[in-house]
Formats: structure tokens, sequence, C-alpha cells
């Protein structure tokens, strides 16, 4: 990863004053929050990694690493505090067990602003080579094992999302790909979104990123689908 | 009868509200036709509602020169269609009519654009051939590959396409409506995912918007970074098109090489500022990433190498007979057409004429650096291919050349609060084509209107035509070719 790239949050308690709520101002996507019982808290989910944040806060208790495994399996696991330091899981046996050796996406972008969709494509490519890992992109949901969503699904592409995921054959699993896929994103609360999946469709993986870059996406593919080898499947 | 005139002003200066002049609708009509017929490029055509109903319309017009020339009228129910005899302004009535209830009478094709609101964009009425031998094929919203959603509708005899009608908005998610009433701390993330693809042209045309408002200069080394962000952006997208056509006629060689060359571009903006798309690089005033010595270094070694990975992988390309053969001839939009239409950037290039926000509205960098543009006059998929490959090289030189003499100083100036009731206009030339931003200022300096208009919103017309007589197959090859953004248009 650059040295700029902004990854993995890092909070201090024992920097923050908690009384300022600087960085809670200045966040454009109402990801921080702060309160007496669990400190300062912030939700990767909705975060799009501006850094606006880090700059704000004039005790440097906020930080963003360079570590890119951002994905969970759960919605609150995406919410940080500075106590965060056991990973979380990204193992799912049901997926290894189903998809282990071979999964099949269809991706429906639903309203983002298609830079997901590129990091996503670009798995394609000889870098990445996504299909020696069984992984692949069809052309049709008859042919997925599952969805691969991006965008905070615009009222518009409602329907169509539901639909392409009636048109996957059962078992089958989402994923939300993205800060708006998972709470909406730069547009979120807008009237014309629904702040993304969830709600919509059960999502199985979440990866945050405003895009994700390609190896937070794979990362999240791979422990899904318990293909980290000899890597710790935990998000550390 | 009194002569109807446009205010004109030097683009990078703003109007004061009160000094458009608010003419009678057949005297703007007069006003605005004339210019267009005059060669003037319609810039934008939009409108504001009006306390007590009705509305008012802004049209922004470039007659050339560096100049930007404005008009307004206020309409009640209804206006003169400007489409017969201002074919540019079709989609922007469209629009007015969508948003503000308005009738452009004598529009010859008036549909909703986007369809705010949950509606199925696909299922309205499109434009019919009948006959015994015409079928129908109807493709999107969801389509075959990790790209957006859309919907075609294919009017053919046999093979050959007779008409092509798009119908988008699926991606649309409001993000005008939110603009209004900023600046606000969202505002430049809005800005910077109108198209993904396009984050630092939109980027930069708001922070033109800005700066022109409060008189704001930009340090020289940031105008310098500015101009190196976007060539770079320009770079990656026109690089991954080569590479997308080359995969699309089976020509593989260059479609693996450029797929990673892409990202060769991509990674050099985030060893600039993190990202690869450019998100958090440009900011209002200046950049908000600096590059030391180290890193110019380290830019200048990466683009050695990958510029002459480029030009072996594009020379490859627009060699061979088998290439050639798909690409000429394919998808030919004719000259007048592309003119007429209002048509942007590559696309408009591929028919010949040198049109370039860099040379025609010149600001930043642009002022000093020249990068005259190359234009091919064939109008087919060879010329829009032809074209990128040009630019490339002419960007790739102009990298070099900045980061050889970067000027010495600040990166980030202080941008003031908002004068107010001024309209303002920023022009920037995106890889994809004119990138055209108008914001109006209320009595609080806050934005009472703020206006996109992203190349593809002049450009899906062009696919439209381009295919007009090309065998459907073709399709891809042609929409690559474009390949325009929805979610550009769809806002
Ligand atoms: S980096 Fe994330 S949490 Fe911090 S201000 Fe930006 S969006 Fe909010």
């Amino acid at each position: 990863m650059p040295d700029r790239f902004q990854g993995l949050p890092k909070l201090d308690a024992t920097l923050c004053s908690g009384g300022c709520h600087e960085c809670v101002t200045v966040c454009p996507v109402g990801a921080l929050h702060h309160d007496a019982q669990r400190g300062l808290q912030l939700d990767t989910g909705r975060c799009i990694f501006c850094g606006a944040c880090a700059q704000a806060c004039s005790s440097g208790a906020i930080s963003f690493t360079r570590n890119h495994r951002l994905a969970a399996q759960r919605r609150e696991e995406l919410v940080i505090g500075s106590a965060w330091a056991n990973g979380r899981d990204l193992l799912n046996h049901r997926c290894k067990e189903l998809f282990g050796r071979s999964l099949r996406l269809r991706q429906v972008s639903a309203g983002g602003c298609n830079a997901c969709e590129a990091d996503a494509n670009v798995l394609n490519t000889l870098v990445f080579d996504l299909s020696r890992f069984g992984i692949q992109f069809v052309a049709s949901p008859r042919h997925a094992d599952g969805l691969l969503v991006t965008g905070p699904v615009s009222l518009n592409m409602r329907t169509a999302l539901l639909k392409t995921y009636a048109a996957v054959p059962a078992p089958k699993i989402v994923i939300a790909g993205g800060a708006c896929a998972i709470a909406g994103g730069p547009y979120r609360d807008h009237g014309e979104v629904c702040n993304g999946v969830e709600g919509i469709l059960p999502v199985d993986l979440f990866v945050p990123g405003c895009p994700p870059h390609p190896y937070t996406l794979l990362h999240g593919l791979l422990g899904l689908l318990g293909r980290l080898g000899r890597e710790d499947p935990r998000v550390r | 009868m009194t002569p109807v005139t446009l205010r004109s002003i030097r683009y990078g200066r703003t109007f004061a509200a009160g000094e458009i002049p608010d003419l009678p609708v057949a005297q703007f009509r007069e006003a605005v036709v004339r210019a267009f017929k005059r060669g003037a490029h319609l810039l934008a055509l939009t409108g504001q509602p009006e306390q007590g109903g009705g509305a008012r319309l802004l049209a922004v017009l470039a007659p050339g020169d560096g100049v930007v020339a404005a008009a307004s009228t206020r309409v009640e129910k209804s206006f003169p269609s400007l489409t017969p005899d201002v074919p540019a302004a079709h989609l922007f009535e469209r629009e007015i009519f969508e948003q503000l209830g308005v009738t452009p009478e004598g529009h010859p094709w008036l549909k909703p654009v986007r369809q705010p609101g949950g509606a199925t964009p696909g299922m309205v009425d499109f434009y019919r051939v009948e006959g015994e031998e015409i079928h129908e094929v109807a493709v999107g919203p969801v389509h075959a590959g990790v790209i957006e959603p859309g919907h075609f509708r294919f009017q053919c005899q046999g093979e050959d396409v007779l008409h092509l009608e798009i119908a988008l908005g699926y991606q649309h998610r409001g993000v005008e409506r939110a603009l209004a009433g900023g600046p606000n701390a969202r505002t430049i993330h809005l800005m910077e995912t109108l198209a993904g693809d396009t984050t630092v042209g939109h980027a930069l045309a708001y922070c033109e918007i800005l700066e022109s408002l409060t008189g704001c200069r930009v340090p020289p080394r940031a105008q310098a970074l500015r101009g190196i962000a976007l060539e770079l952006e320009r770079l990656a997208n026109h690089v991954g098109d080569l590479g997308a056509l080359a995969g699309d006629v089976a020509f593989l060689p260059t479609a693996s090489f450029c797929g990673r060359l892409r990202g060769d571009f991509l990674n050099m903006t985030a060893l600039a500022c993190g990202s690869r798309f450019g998100r958090n690089w440009i900011r209002p005033g200046g950049v908000a990433f600096d590059l030391e010595e180290t890193r110019v270094a380290e830019l200048q070694k990466r683009l050695d190498d990958v510029a002459r990975n480029v030009a072996g992988a594009l020379d490859l390309l627009l060699e061979p007979p088998s290439v050639l053969a798909r690409f000429e001839n394919t998808g030919a939009v004719q000259a007048e057409d592309a003119e007429a239409v209002g048509l942007c950037g590559v696309a408009l290039r591929a028919c010949g004429f040198e049109h370039d926000a860099r040379q025609d509205f010149p600001s930043g960098i642009y002022r000093f650096a020249h990068l005259p543009p190359p234009a091919w006059h064939t109008g087919d998929v060879f010329a829009r291919a032809y074209v990128r490959r040009l630019e490339v090289e002419r960007s790739l030189a102009f990298i070099r050349e900045q980061l050889a003499a970067l000027p010495e100083g600040e990166t980030l100036a202080v941008v003031e609060a908002l004068p107010p009731d001024r309209v303002a206009v920023g022009c920037i030339e995106g890889w994809r084509g004119l990138i055209c931003h108008v914001a109006r200022t209320d009595a609080d300096g806050r934005f009472a209107g703020y206006k996109v208009v992203d190349p593809s919103f002049r450009n899906w017309t062009g696919l439209a035509l381009a295919l007009r007589g090309t065998a459907i197959s073709d399709f891809p090859l042609c929409n690559k070719s474009f390949n325009l953004s929805y979610c550009g248009f769809d806002l």
C-alpha cells in the first residue's frame, strides 16, 4: 500500500479529551460518535476515508494505518473504538463449504459513482488474476452464486436489484462493496437512495472503502471462503 | 426591434446576478439561436423555480475566445422550444421539463430524463420503427459486465440498427438537489463522486467555481500539481479504454497489457495522494498533498517505465489490419451531427473539431503549458481510439515537463466566504470531455442552484447516432469507443 493510503483507522482513547467533538463535527458522513460510556467510535462502514477527522483532531487521537484489511461479516463489527484489538473472524463455514473452491458473482451497481465497480473489475486483470482463486464475475444472475452490490441502492435501481437477486439460484450470498452499499456513503440520507443494501437484502460480507482498494475486496472474498491460507483469517 | 444581446464575460470572472439580461422569452430564444448559429457552444441551459410559479431559465454559451455569455428569461407554464434551431438544447429542455414542470412547446421528443423517485426509467414509450421485418431489442438495466445500469432499446432490421434510444436515470442519487444550500462538509465529496473515474476533473470544475467567486489565487505549485492530477486521470482512463477496445476485437496482447498499465497510472495517483482515483487530492484553494523531492523522483522513474510500455502496447494495437478492419468505418458520427447535438471531448475531436477546454478556457497551469488538442476526421471507432492515443502521448509529455520544473512554494490558499448573488461557470477538460458546472449564490452566499453538466450528458446522444446503420453486434465496440458515464449523467 502506498504510504499515503488511508486504511484501517486507529483510535487512541488516552489522547482523546472527549469534550471537543471536533472530529464528529467535520465528518461529512456522520461516521464518528462519542459518548461517555464507550468513548470515541468510528463506523468504518459509513466512513469514506477522507481523513478530515484525523486532521481536525488536535491531540492526534485518530490516525489511519495502511492496513487494507477492512472487511467484516457483521455490520456491528465495522464500528471500532479504541479498545478494538481482537480483530474479527472472516471465515464463514457455510460459504467455505458451498463456494470455497468456486464462487461466481453477479455484480449489480445500484446508484454509486462507478469507482467501486472500477476497482472490482481490476481484480480481473492479470495483476490480480481473480479466477485463479476460483472466483469469477459472470454475465447472468442465473449463473451466479451471489451478488456483489455497489452503490447506495438508488430508488430507481431498487426493483432491478431485487429482481436480479431473485434470479440467482439459492443458496446465495450478498456482498455489500463500498461505503455506499454499506450505509449510503456520501449520499447518505438523500431522499433518492436507500442508504445501502441492508434492510433490502441479507448481507454476508461488508467491504468498507470509498472505493475499497482491490486488495481490500480480495482479502474479504478470500477470508469469507477460508482461502487465506496460512495467514490468520482474522483481520488484524 | 431592439438588438438582442447576451452578457459576455471572460472565463474566470463571474456575473453579478443582476447583470445577466433578463429578456422576454421571444428575445431570449432569438439571442440563443443567433449565437448558436454563429458557432457558439451551448454550455448549459438550466432553470430555477420562481416564487409564485413558473421558472427562470438561464442559458450559458461559449461564443469563442475564452468568453462566456449568458441570458435569462422568465417563463410560466411553457416556452417555445429551442431544440428545432438548437439541437444541442434537446436534453437540457427535457431536464427543465422534468424538474420544473415547464413545457418546451415544439420539442421533437419530449420525455423525462432521469425520472427521480423510484421509477423504472426503462419503462417508457420508445421511438418505434414499424414493419414486418423490424424487431426490437431491449438491453439492461443490469448488463453483462461489471458496469453501471442503463436501458438500451434498439430498432433493428436484421443485423442493422435503424435507431437506438437510451433510457438512463437508474443511478440518480439526488446530487444537484443536495448541493443547493452548500457549500458544506459534504460538498467536495459529492463533487469527487459525480463520476468516480473523473474525481479530479469534477473536483477541479468545482474549485474553479469557488475560486472565481472569491478571487482566490491558487499558488503556482498547486496549479502544476493539479495539471499532473488531471493528466494522470486522463492517462489511466484513455489507456484503460484502449485496452477495452482491444479486448472487444479480441486483440488480447494490448487488452491484457493495458489492464496492467492503467493500474500503473492509478497507482501513481495513489502515490501522490493515497487514493487511486485522486480522492482528497484536489481542494478549493489548491491541493491537499504536495509532492516532495523523493516522490517526484519516484514518479519520474515510474513514468519512464510506463511510457515505454504504453507506447509498445498502443502501437501494437493501431497497426494490424485485423484491428483496423474492425475499427475503421464502424460507428461513424457525421461532423455536422456532432456539432449540432453538441458533442464534446474525444467524441467531438474524433469528428475533426479541435475543441478542448484546456485550450478554449485555459485556467491554472494550462495558461502556461499548451497542449494542442489532437483531432481526426473520420468520426468512427478508429478516430476515437486514435485521438486517445495521441492524447496519451501529449499528457505523458506534459507530466514529465511539469515534474521536471515544479514551481516552489505553497500548495493551498485560503478560500474566503462566497459573495452573494453571483453566477459562476467552471469548465474543465476531463478525460471524456467538457465538464461544465454553473453555480448561483443567494443573498447569503450559499448555492441557490448548482448545475452539473458531465460530458456524458452531451455524448450519450453521440453513441445513439453512431449506431444508426451499424450492425447491432458492433454495439459493444461502439459503446466502449465512447465509454460514457451513467452516474455522471444520472447525478
Ligand atoms: S475519515 Fe471517515 S470518519 Fe474521518 S471524517 Fe472522513 S468520513 Fe468521517
